[in-house]
């Protein structure tokens, strides 16, 4: 049985965003025109006062959020990963990381499902990048459900942080009740033969890998690690503890991501060995996302079969 | 584009105001030989303005630089920072003996203004093209929180040549941000240049004309001014504080290096370690006098 279909987390952000508004006067969103893509458009039917179009001018936007954070206001940001993280890079590290102001870059296009539109858009290296940056929090939630308690709490949150949201539906792997916490990993399975560390929604199908891996006598422990800065070193290590074997799954490059993360907070604290599965060093290249998904190893059933390989070498 | 002559300003007020531009430059000379590193010419073609700014301008509140209601001013040509700090300190921001301290360790005063440092930056700059988005996003907040403020942001000519500058001069007249003013020190330098025909082998960064055009074109109100003559700067900017519905570009025409004769419009006192005899030298030429423990590298 494998996980059921959520709700796209974009939805989930234009109407989250507008419900926060309607509680906080303080938010506003500023869109780089994408906002038929991002769901901001929902946000603005609730309050077109505080829909504040920017153009097609990332840079610019990310510095007009800053000036608004200065004034008071919390400005979430509308975009496509691509063009808040990398576009605008360094507008983000020196008026936003550097000045801690309060500006929610909340990018939507995380990932390989990004509409079949190819490596110009396709970023496999936002979570190196955004975490490797000083003053900078990166959260990446795994489904619809998860998403709206992230966004409320960046709302609350006094400061810059990065929230990296998918375009399509993903699976839901939480339920309603859930509360998310910063900061905090969230244990999705317990089992005893290797520790699973996955992010975003990569991580509901490592949830499906490990009932896969059941069904052939490996019992797979899950982590869920929607924080990837600050990190719960504790939860890594206690997880690397139950079964002395880690493996990390992420649908972003192996590189300084959260195999990379995972692997340097245990070399400290707990040396184990730690295997990584996600793209290698290389630009994905467009088409359906179950396809993409297939081919670049990412799907339950070929997460399943690295850890496999990884677990019985032959 | 237009001339402001209305002689709004008395004679006592320019004389005043001549005289903190004069104190803003020796200060970034006395700060910048004391540290033997650190920009020179754009701190001293700004000076004037600098003046005009804080000491006639802005409505600011020294001992409570938080103020909320506070005009605001970016430097974004944030490596004429020294220039900045000198004008904060006179008009009582900082104790004017902290200037020694410039981008030493464990200083406020930055290389490049770091907000998070000196209370009364407005904004961190340094990395070029950066302050005007923000200024536009400070006008526009004012305008969505109901409040009476001007955001002043002081670009450098050769910035101009940074995407970003375009990209926030194109969206900010579509929210009509009068409030937002633009000025930019037009010293016709920049660091290294444009290898061609003209002093020191190179060309300025942009023609004559060009940039009010540019300007202009995006949708802004252009005013010029003499960057240098304390009449016309008051006047041009209090012209510019009167709304039209479109943010305004100030184009100040100015000198690098203005106020040392030997420093003036030359590539090479962009940024440069001030010798002994130079030191003196501007220091004279500034009519300021250096008693005998002062000049000289630290």
């Amino acid at each position: 049985m494998t996980l059921q279909l959520g709700r796209p987390m974009r939805e989930i952000f234009g109407e989250t965003v507008a419900e926060l508004a309607t509680e906080d006067p303080r938010i506003v969103m500023l869109d780089g025109d994408l906002g038929s893509s991002t769901r901001a458009d929902i946000f603005e039917k609730a309050h077109p006062d505080k829909y504040l179009q920017m153009g097609i001018a990332e840079q610019n936007m990310m510095g007009v959020a800053a000036g608004l954070a200065t004034m008071g206001l919390i400005p979430f940001i509308s975009t496509f990963v691509s063009f808040a993280v990398v576009r605008p890079l360094d507008q983000v590290r020196l008026m936003i990381a550097q000045t801690g102001l309060n500006v929610k870059i909340t990018p939507g296009y995380a990932g390989l499902f990004t509409g079949r539109t190819g490596m110009s858009h396709i970023i496999v290296d936002d979570i190196s990048i955004m975490r490797a940056m000083p003053g900078m929090v990166t959260v990446s939630p795994a489904d619809d459900v998860e998403a709206r308690q992230v966004l409320r709490w960046a709302a609350a949150y006094d400061g810059p942080c990065y929230v990296r949201l998918v375009r399509d539906a993903t699976q839901r792997l939480f339920d309603d009740d859930y509360q998310f916490e910063f900061g905090r990993a969230v244990t999705v399975r317990t089992g005893g033969d290797v520790t699973l560390i996955s992010t975003g929604a990569q991580t509901p199908r490592v949830v499906d890998a490990a009932e896969l891996l059941a069904a052939d006598g490996i019992d797979a422990l899950v982590i869920h690690l929607p924080t990837l800065k600050p990190l719960d070193v504790e939860a890594i290590v206690t997880g690397a503890e139950r079964t002395g074997q880690v493996i990390t799954v992420e649908e972003h490059t192996i590189i300084g991501g959260l195999g990379g993360a995972v692997a340097e907070t245990l070399s400290e604290h707990r040396p184990t060995r730690v295997n990584r599965i996600g793209l290698r060093d290389l630009y994905p290249e467009s088409g359906p996302n179950d396809a993409l998904l297939e081919i670049y190893g990412l799907s339950a059933a070929r997460v399943a079969d690295q850890v496999r390989a990884i677990l019985r070498p032959t | 584009m237009s001339h402001p002559r209305s002689a709004g300003v008395t004679v006592g007020e320019t004389d005043r105001l001549r005289e903190v531009a004069r104190r803003i430059r020796v200060e970034v000379i006395r700060a910048v030989n004391h540290a033997q590193a650190g920009h020179i010419g754009g701190p001293l073609s700004a000076a004037d303005i600098l003046a005009v700014l804080y000491f006639h301008i802005l409505r600011i509140r020294p001992e409570e630089p938080a103020w909320p209601d506070r005009d605001r001013f970016i430097l974004s040509k944030g490596h004429s920072s020294i220039a900045l700090y000198a004008a904060m300190a006179l008009r009582g921001y900082l104790p004017v003996e902290e200037l020694l301290t410039f981008d030493a360790v464990h200083s406020r005063l930055q290389g490049h203004p770091d907000m998070t440092r000196l209370p009364g930056l407005d904004m961190s700059t340094g990395s070029l093209g950066m302050g005007l988005s923000a200024g536009m996003g400070i006008a526009l907040g004012a305008r969505l929180t109901g409040r009476d403020i001007r955001a002043f942001v002081m670009l450098g000519d050769g910035e101009c040549q940074e995407g970003e500058v375009w990209e926030a001069a194109m969206a900010a007249p579509r929210y009509g941000l009068d409030n937002l003013i633009a000025i930019i020190d037009h010293n016709r330098l920049q660091q290294y240049g444009w290898p061609g025909d003209g002093p020191d082998g190179r060309i300025p960064p942009q023609v004559p004309g060009e940039l009010a055009a540019k300007w202009s074109a995006f949708g802004w109100r252009v005013l010029e001014a003499d960057g240098h003559d304390m009449a016309t700067i008051v006047n041009v900017l209090e012209e510019a504080t009167r709304s039209d519905g479109r943010p305004v570009a100030v184009i100040a025409h100015t000198v690098k290096g203005k106020g040392v004769s030997f420093m003036e419009g030359h590539y090479f006192w962009h940024t440069r370690a001030i010798k002994p005899e130079e030191f003196d030298q501007a220091m004279a030429e500034l009519g300021e006098p250096v008693p005998d423990t002062e000049g000289g590298p630290r």
